[in-house]
């Protein structure tokens, strides 16, 4: 499976997630955001960090950079689009997924490790995925997912949440709502379920030495799903 | 404007200084060249009361590429790796805004790692506040803590480990003290050397703007009630810029077009200049008009003394400079041509075609002042009596609970979890162990650090204290399976014109050195910052140590935390229950004085050695260094930490319980031992004549011993975990 993780000016998740990907066996590449267009992949994934250092708006300057029209087209033609933190926020920026990143319910910038319940698994990302809840780590300070009423019962009808924060059980509830997030949202897809963002990090937990080892069963999953 | 003594002075130089500047010029500075001159004779570039003193450090060993005197020290981590690491002081500037000030101490520590090539691969810091019950420390700690988090997050290079206490003597004088380990081939190290004659001078970065202007003087100075009007002296710092900076610098490092590189930090312009010329003794000739500034009209004075962030100077190869614009270019940062190397040996500044400045590089180097300052010797404090009746009045459980949530004991999560400590993916042992380990990537070793300071104990005996914190530090490392290799310190003092303060300062270097050559631990940076004294009142001496060891195999990585039921657990090394100066006599019974614990250089060197051949064989399971609090302390955190109980055996014959469990007696481990291992483990210790204790073992849900302690561990926990973040809610 051949992916491409897009490099911005203050991207810093991109390493770890070229090593991550190649780790289980994805041919990975990397884009720079000012290159005209992406190498032929199947997946292409926008990285964690400070894209433009945040300013104006987390994920906004990226989702007008140059590169970006290339990965709105792969998604618009069904390609698997993942977005991961900042990733996220561009997604939503670009438009290509519903809802903002508010700055983090207590204010603060929250690295830890969470549960998130698996919502969804009708979709390339998480299907015949053996857990449902799985263990993930975040790093943000603006991931506090809101949307609209309407928007939000659209998410719903469709089935286009993807992953809530929870406890180990799986229990959702405000207890285990690290940022304030509207019904626990840690992940949503678009309407075809091609392109996923979410704020947790898989590629922070690829094996037992690092935070834990649930990110490889992410990972794992979406070669399988390929084949 | 004309040039005057007052004028001078005004500058922050001394009546005599001036004298001498003119003396040394033959003539009377300009209004640039005085600026210059207080810029490079200021306390904080030109270490003038402690050159004296820190020319006696042990800087050398078979690991030391690079010792103290370049932008960081290097140390070779074998396989042509190695690490280059610093610590640095921003107190001053974070006193006054802390969010700046401490963001910015952050970004200019890291540049002093990859300015020499290495990419940085983790942030560390020790931090110091006033009283919890001073008015100015819950915001000064949110701030700085907001600071730090700000910079390291964006940057992406994750925070692993750090300190922070509270203390009445911070309250005017915050500390914030930032440290840096990058990781480059040994082959391919950079330095601040320039070479060659007719070299270009390359700066590269952000634009100059009017921001920390005097910086490196305010830094130099004490306070006073007019602090607030020092607010524009604070640079302000852009992270993102600096990202670029960083990626922009290891491109171009790639090749072999730098032949110096030097970061622009506290006095900017003036102190890069000055130092690549003089290490290369040579001149250097720089147009300011080429100088990119933010701001219209800039002086050259103003250019000169700028302390904008994220900026560097560049020696360059001839004919590379194309090659290098289409980098900078790349990452969108200004490139600019702003002059040569010379034979000179003079600085030379032209600004609209006209020369501004000219000053012989010598005069401002090796020619700066140094000074040796009066000092008063500390006398060791008399050992204190206790009445062991007033101990019975208090319940050993209560004590526990109570020192588990002392503000400089308690857990500090609140603060850790602001920072990304897992970005890059190698991060193994995250903040709150004994030192935060990170992987060499794509290797099977690992680095770990630690920072620490006890200011009490060298506010007591500095000679001790400099010694002890040596040792912690050397301990910190060995409780992960890291084999200690080197250290950087920033030396935090009071006014160094008083006798007592530059004693404690003397003392504490004597023996911070004497610890560093026992155990072969040699200092391979640092900073001094003197001056921290607010209204004539001084922080308790507080010097800061950064250690770094390596861990050959990464797997044998030890942790604190209990974990298995039926393991045993051993105290290493004597206890005799020394409590003065331990928080428990301050704590409990509100009692101060007394000399801190005696430090035994060898056998912390023998039990260090001891703990890693255990660990080294595998032979043990967990590991925790014994300190602040005493033996009941350390368990504890070994039990919240591993969800697990402990049943501790009776102490033996006439041992006095509230000095064995609370004492803070030097060179002590606690290590868990798998029963299985056990007759091996006792064999090694008896081999290294190491005396040992049988503490207890691993049991149920709760600390156990006798009928004195029965305490379920999410009691301690809770006690433990929560009072710093209930202190910044309340």
């Amino acid at each position: 499976m051949k992916s491409s993780v897009i490099i911005f000016p203050g991207s810093n998740c991109d390493r770890d997630m070229d090593v991550a990907l190649k780790k289980f066996g994805f041919k990975n590449q990397m884009v720079w955001h000012n290159d005209q267009s992406i190498p032929k992949s199947d997946l292409i994934v926008l990285p964690g960090g400070f894209s433009y250092g945040d300013y104006l708006r987390c994920g906004s300057i990226a989702s007008k950079s140059k590169i970006i029209k290339s990965v709105i087209d792969f998604a618009n033609s069904g390609g698997l689009v993942l977005g991961i933190c900042n990733g996220f926020q561009i997604l939503t920026e670009t438009g290509l997924l519903t809802g903002i990143l508010q700055q983090n319910k207590f204010l603060n910038f929250i690295c830890s490790n969470v549960y998130v319940k698996v919502k969804d698994k009708q979709n390339k990302y998480f299907k015949d995925l053996k857990k449902d809840v799985l263990e993930l780590h975040i790093a943000h300070n603006e991931g506090n997912y809101f949307c609209s009423d309407d928007e939000l019962k659209l998410l719903e009808d469709n089935n286009q949440i993807a992953v809530t924060y929870c406890g180990e059980d799986g229990a959702e509830d405000e207890s285990t709502n690290p940022n304030g997030a509207i019904k626990n949202i840690a992940g949503i897809f678009n309407k075809n379920k091609n392109v996923l963002g979410m704020m947790p990090h898989p590629e922070r937990m690829i094996d037992k030495y690092l935070s834990g080892e649930d990110g490889s069963l992410f990972f794992k999953n979406i070669l399988d799903n390929f084949k | 404007m004309e040039v005057t003594e007052a004028v001078a002075i005004d500058h922050g130089l001394k009546k005599e200084e001036f004298s001498k500047i003119c003396e040394l010029l033959k003539r009377t500075p300009n209004l640039t060249e005085l600026a210059i001159f207080s810029a490079m004779w200021n306390e904080h570039c030109s270490y003038k009361s402690s050159r004296k003193h820190l020319k006696k450090m042990h800087t050398k060993g078979k690991q030391v590429i690079q010792g103290p005197g370049e932008n960081a020290g290097v140390i070779d981590i074998g396989d042509d790796d190695a690490i280059v690491f610093k610590i640095e002081s921003h107190n001053h500037p974070s006193f006054i805004e802390p969010y700046q000030g401490a963001a910015t101490g952050v970004g200019g520590i890291m540049r002093d790692v990859f300015t020499m090539g290495a990419r940085p691969i983790a942030n560390l810091n020790s931090i110091h506040f006033g009283s919890p019950q001073h008015k100015k420390t819950r915001n000064l700690l949110r701030g700085v803590v907001k600071g730090i988090g700000g910079y390291g997050n964006c940057i992406g290079v994750p925070t692993i480990a750090g300190q922070t206490t509270f203390d009445e003597s911070y309250n005017g004088n915050i500390l914030v003290n930032a440290m840096t380990l990058g990781l480059v081939n040994k082959n391919k190290i950079f330095y601040s050397k320039a070479a060659g004659l007719d070299k270009p001078v390359i700066y590269v970065g952000s634009k100059t703007g009017r921001d920390g202007i005097h910086g490196a003087s305010m830094a130099s100075a004490t306070f006073d009630d007019k602090i607030e009007e020092k607010k524009p002296t604070v640079q302000v710092g852009d992270p993102f810029t600096e990202k670029l900076l960083l990626e922009a610098c290891l491109e171009l490092m790639a090749d072999n077009s730098i032949i110096a590189i030097q970061d622009m930090g506290a006095a900017g312009l003036t102190s890069s200049s000055v130092e690549m010329a003089s290490k290369g003794n040579l001149g250097i000739e720089l147009n300011l008009s080429e100088v990119p500034c933010r701001e219209e009209k800039m002086t050259p004075y103003e250019i000169m003394l700028s302390e904008s962030q994220e900026r560097m100077l560049i020696v360059l190869e001839k004919g590379k400079e194309e090659h290098a614009k289409k980098i900078f270019d790349k990452w969108n940062l200004d490139f600019a041509v702003i002059g040569k190397t010379t034979n000179s040996k003079k600085i030379e500044l032209i600004f609209d075609n006209k020369k501004v400045a000219e000053i012989p590089i010598d005069l401002l180097a090796e020619n700066a002042p140094i000074y040796d300052r009066p000092w008063k010797k500390t006398k060791l404090p008399q050992k204190l009596k206790f009445d062991k009746d007033e101990f019975k009045s208090l319940k050993l459980s209560d004590c526990l609970k109570k020192i588990l949530s002392n503000s400089n004991i308690s857990d500090k999560k609140w603060i850790w979890d602001q920072y990304d400590h897992t970005v890059m993916g190698d991060t193994i042992q995250k903040p709150g162990g004994d030192a935060g380990v990170v992987r060499v990537h794509g290797t099977n070793k690992a680095v770990a650090a630690s920072v620490d300071s006890s200011a009490l104990y060298c506010f007591s005996h500095p000679l001790t204290g400099g010694k002890q914190i040596v040792c912690e530090s050397y301990r910190n490392l060995i409780s992960v399976g890291a084999k200690p290799i080197a250290i950087t310190n920033c030396l935090n003092f009071g006014n160094p014109e008083k006798e007592k303060n530059m004693g404690e300062f003397v003392e504490c270097v004597e023996g911070i050195t004497e610890a560093s050559k026992y155990l072969d631990f040699p200092v391979v940076s640092g900073n001094v910052s003197f001056y921290n004294e607010t209204k004539d009142k001084g922080i308790k001496p507080t010097p800061t140590i950064g250690g770094v060891g390596l861990i050959s195999d990464y797997q044998q990585m030890l942790t604190m935390d209990f974990k298995t039921e039926g393991n045993l657990v051993y105290v290493i090394g004597k206890t005799d229950g020394h409590l003065d100066q331990s928080i428990f006599a301050r704590e409990l019974l509100n009692e101060k004085k007394g000399p801190p614990p005696t430090v035994n250089l060898f056998n912390e060197k023998n039990i260090g050695e001891t703990v890693l051949d255990l660990s080294k064989k595998n032979l043990i399971v967990s590991c925790h260094d014994v300190s602040l609090g005493g033996i009941l302390t350390s368990v504890s955190k070994m039990c919240i930490k591993g969800k697990k109980g402990i049943k501790i055996n009776s102490l033996k014959g006439l041992t006095n319980k509230y000095e064995y469990f609370f004492g803070e007696d030097q060179a002590r481990y606690i290590i868990e031992i798998p029963e299985a291992s056990l007759k091996k483990v006792i064999e090694i210790l008896n081999k290294y004549s190491v005396h040992y204790d049988d503490l207890g073992i691993i049991d149920g849900n709760s600390i156990k011993y006798n009928a004195d302690i029965n305490l379920p561990i999410e009691e301690l926990s809770e006690a433990h975990k929560y009072w710093l973040k209930k202190y910044m809610d309340s």
